[in-house]
């Protein structure tokens, strides 16, 4: 390409951000034939060619173990990311404990899709209206059925395994949309038996894994049907995808594309329609308008340059992360704006969520010198629990008003980083051939159970600039305010609770602390890496900052398609859901250019 | 696993999936470079200034703490332990997991050398070992000359054991071996890492894993069996 076709190139849209949110986009835009141009914060990176596979553990720095800098280890795919990165700060509203919110960023094409855990569940229409449900909370301006077409689509699209078992507020994917599960382990089943007695069920994860690959003849031919070119890039990606070897660590990235991430799933094919473009190290700092109030691009800093430069398009969608949207929206003040852009309600920045986590670890006798066998399969859990006390909730019996699912892990996985570290104090100080033999014993018997849980939105978890201070490129950072109602720390000590029943109805023992006080139980803010909301759709321009397309109520050309329109955080984990919403973001974004109104 | 267990080493059995399954070219991930575009920069900023288009260029890892190349793990730290510090660390780690009839010692798979790379890591936490570990060694050796007259790597087995029974757990040791509880807990965990992450090790415990299948079998009959979860 000549430089002045360049410098003449016009762009339809400018997506920041190449994560779940960003990537969707540019995939869903470019393949409708729009003009994309994307700009994303950190560097290219490429699975196929990055990942380390079948690396051992010993290969690595302190045996892959985690460091300040690589804070999941060595190998997760993770660059440039973690709760504190390197010259880009932010502060803390109180040092106060339970009042800190650790913020996760990953600076690096794909963003935090290279590392997720890939649990992909929809969120169902109890968690769509929870307001109307229980009086606390909001409710969002859009229901299940608005968002269903698009979980079908973008599971169909991305690949998830998975059963429909016709739960509670569980949804049913449509038929023939998920991939069948992988068989479950032995740990696995043991719980279910342990769960069944109490009245929990355990069924197959939903996970974004390839168990066999992708029907490349006919599922194109569904997400497109009036889109030729659309159906052929999606063909030709899906074909480039292996099924799961049912080996080697999903965090590490997979160089064979049996997993979903961004970078192999989404960015590819959106790359193949030649319409976009993506411009790496490019920090961006403010959304720019015109007289008219419209939003005509974005001031970025080339990171190589350390230079401040400008990109322009017809549309600005962007999809940073929550936090990270909300600082570039607040950071983006003018004489129409001046409290940022698409601000009016004085809403961006608020209703900061995150996922309530709690665990508690145990061993089980019987599962002891287990004959070998191989335990690896996805690499992450086969089954689940979804929550299941609806009607005792809504009934008042419990004194949280939010449920929570089970995820859980064990077995025989590989020795990493502190592998038999706690055996010491297990066997009472065994060295010598009976730690040898205490660790063959042992091996395999350890279970864990986390809980992951809705957090109801309050007025003290919020986001806001420091005025004090800016990071390494200029940009004024974030100052973070986190409180945890008794909503979470309730829930956070009924998960301790039900975790310790599991492991005993697994004629198991406790190998932590089981607290009964919350505050003791619940993990920080933002330690779970479920961070949205702070500029939520609503119905009302005057309390929020989108409309039910995530289109901004102040400026029609700018949208938001990552965490931050989020109006409640159910405890589904939201990845699927930014997609779904992503998608359906960028068919209502095409259909207002079709119509020119953009 | 060691590869002449499987007719496959691993990284051919990656390439081979790799490549049946790319039938196609990867879209987006060809090996051209984006043409080298040169801009004039001197113009109002009304245009952007795109550098690389079509795709992003394909930097890899920049040998940086926060994105070290993942496929080529080198340890950037310099080891500060020395020989006689290593020998001492050596012949502890052989009492802690000594070599049985199923799989070697912990020397002999290398793990005072872990220890050194792990107690010489720049972080606040390994600095804190690296006096734990030093201090220690010091003290074993000092032990060792009070009660036999000879340094530890010159005990003998009843010896070294006597040693250690004596700080083997923290939690029942006496005051005056306190600090070596504290010591000999510190090594016994670096020393299972080390251990149990090294092939002898996985194969010690029974861990059969890491290698590619058509299909994940979930667990085997007898294991069901055993736990009472036949269908």
């Amino acid at each position: 390409m000549a430089s002045e076709d360049i410098e003449n190139k016009e762009y339809d849209a400018l997506i920041v951000g190449s994560g779940a949110g960003g990537g969707m986009a540019a995939y869903v835009l470019a393949t409708a034939g729009l003009k994309v141009l994307l700009l994303e914060a950190g560097r290219s990176y490429d699975p196929v060619k990055e990942t380390p596979m079948f690396n051992l553990p010993k290969d690595a720095p302190l045996r892959g173990g985690s460091t300040p800098e690589k804070p999941f280890g060595f190998y997760d795919a993770t660059v440039d990311g973690g709760w504190q990165v390197p010259g880009e700060p932010y502060t803390q509203g109180s040092q106060e404990k339970g009042r800190r919110f650790d913020w996760w960023r990953a600076r690096m094409l794909g963003g935090r899709t290279n590392h997720w855990g890939r649990i992909s569940l929809r969120m169902g229409e109890y968690d769509f209206k929870p307001y109307s449900r229980d009086g606390l909370g909001f409710d969002w301006p859009i229901s299940y059925q608005d968002l269903a077409p698009y979980y079908d689509k973008t599971e169909m699209l991305i690949g998830v395994y998975g059963t429909n078992e016709g739960l509670e507020n569980t949804p049913d994917s449509s038929d023939g949309v998920l991939l069948p599960p992988p068989n479950p382990r032995a740990y696995e089943l043991l719980a279910k038996k342990a769960c069944d007695k109490l009245g929990i069920p355990v069924i197959p994860s939903h996970l974004a894994i390839l168990s066999e690959r992708l029907d490349h003849e006919n599922i194109p031919q569904k997400l497109f049907p009036d889109n030729k070119l659309a159906q052929d890039v999606t063909r030709e990606s899906m074909k480039s995808r292996a099924a799961c070897f049912w080996a080697t660590p999903c965090g590490r990235g997979c160089s064979i594309k049996a997993n979903f991430q961004s970078t192999t799933v989404l960015l590819p094919p959106a790359l193949a329609t030649g319409n976009l473009d993506i411009i790496t190290d490019a920090m961006v700092r403010e959304v720019t308008v015109d007289k008219k109030g419209k939003a005509n691009g974005v001031v970025y800093i080339d990171k190589d340059t350390r230079q401040e430069k400008f990109a322009s398009a017809r549309a600005v969608v962007v999809a940073a992360s929550a936090a990270e949207t909300s600082r570039i929206l607040l950071n983006s003040k003018s004489t129409l704006f001046p409290d940022g852009i698409a601000n009016g309600s004085g809403v961006v920045g608020k209703y900061l969520m995150d996922t309530v986590g709690a665990g508690v670890g145990g061993q089980i006798p019987a599962l002891e010198n287990m004959p070998a066998h191989n335990e690896d399969g996805a690499s992450a859990m086969h089954m689940y629990m979804p929550w299941w006390l609806y009607k005792e909730q809504l009934r008042g019996d419990l004194n949280f008003a939010r449920g929570y699912h089970i995820e859980f892990g064990g077995g025989r996985s590989m020795p990493g980083a502190g592998a038999f570290g706690g055996m010491g104090d297990f066997t009472e100080g065994a060295y010598g051939k009976d730690l040898k033999k205490a660790c063959r014993r042992y091996y395999g018997s350890f279970v864990w159970f986390d809980g992951r849980g809705e957090m109801i939105p309050n007025d003290d978890s919020y986001c806001e600039i420091d005025k004090n201070q800016v990071d390494q490129w200029g940009i004024p950072v974030l100052k973070f305010h986190w409180k945890w109602s008794d909503q979470e720390l309730n829930q956070a000590a009924h998960m301790h609770k039900t975790f310790a029943e599991i492991i005993e109805g697994m004629g198991g023992n406790v190998t932590t602390t089981v607290q009964t006080d919350g505050a003791k139980a619940i993990i920080n803010g933002g330690a779970i890496i479920h961070e949205v909301g702070t500029a939520r759709m609503g119905s009302n321009p005057k309390d929020s900052v989108l409309n039910p397309y995530c289109q901004s109520w102040e400026v029609p050309n700018l949208f938001l398609t990552d965490g931050a329109p989020f109006v409640s955080n159910a405890d589904k984990n939201p990845t699927l859901t930014i997609m779904a919403l992503a998608w359906r973001t960028c068919d209502y974004i095409v259909e207002q250019f079709k119509k020119r109104n953009i | 696993m060691s590869k002449d267990k499987t007719n496959l080493s691993r990284r051919n059995a990656l390439r081979l999936i790799a490549t049946t399954a790319a039938a196609v070219p990867v879209i987006g991930c060809s090996e051209k470079a984006a043409p080298k575009v040169e801009l004039k920069e001197d113009k109002a900023a009304t245009k952007p200034a795109v550098k690389n288009l079509d795709a992003p260029k394909q930097t890899l890892a920049r040998g940086t703490p926060t994105d070290p190349d993942l496929l080529n793990p080198v340890v950037p730290w310099e080891m500060q332990l020395d020989a006689r510090e290593l020998a001492v660390l050596a012949a502890l780690c052989d009492v802690i997991i000594p070599a049985d009839e199923i799989s070697p010692s912990a020397s002999s798979v290398g793990a005072h050398h872990y220890i050194n790379e792990y107690v010489s890591a720049p972080y606040s936490n390994n600095k804190a070992d690296l006096v734990t570990i030093r201090g220690g060694v010091v003290w074993l050796d000092g032990e060792s000359r009070r009660r036999y007259q000879g340094p530890f790597v010159e005990l003998n087995e009843s010896q070294k054991n006597a040693i250690c029974e004596d700080i083997k757990w923290t939690r029942n040791a006496k005051p005056e071996f306190q600090a070596g509880a504290r010591f000999f807990a510190k090594v016994r965990v670096l020393v299972s890492t080390a251990f149990y992450t090294t092939e002898e090790g996985m194969a010690d415990i029974g861990y059969v894993g890491n290698r590619p299948m058509a299909s994940f079998p979930g667990a085997p009959p007898e294991v069901l069996k055993r736990l009472g979860l036949e269908s």
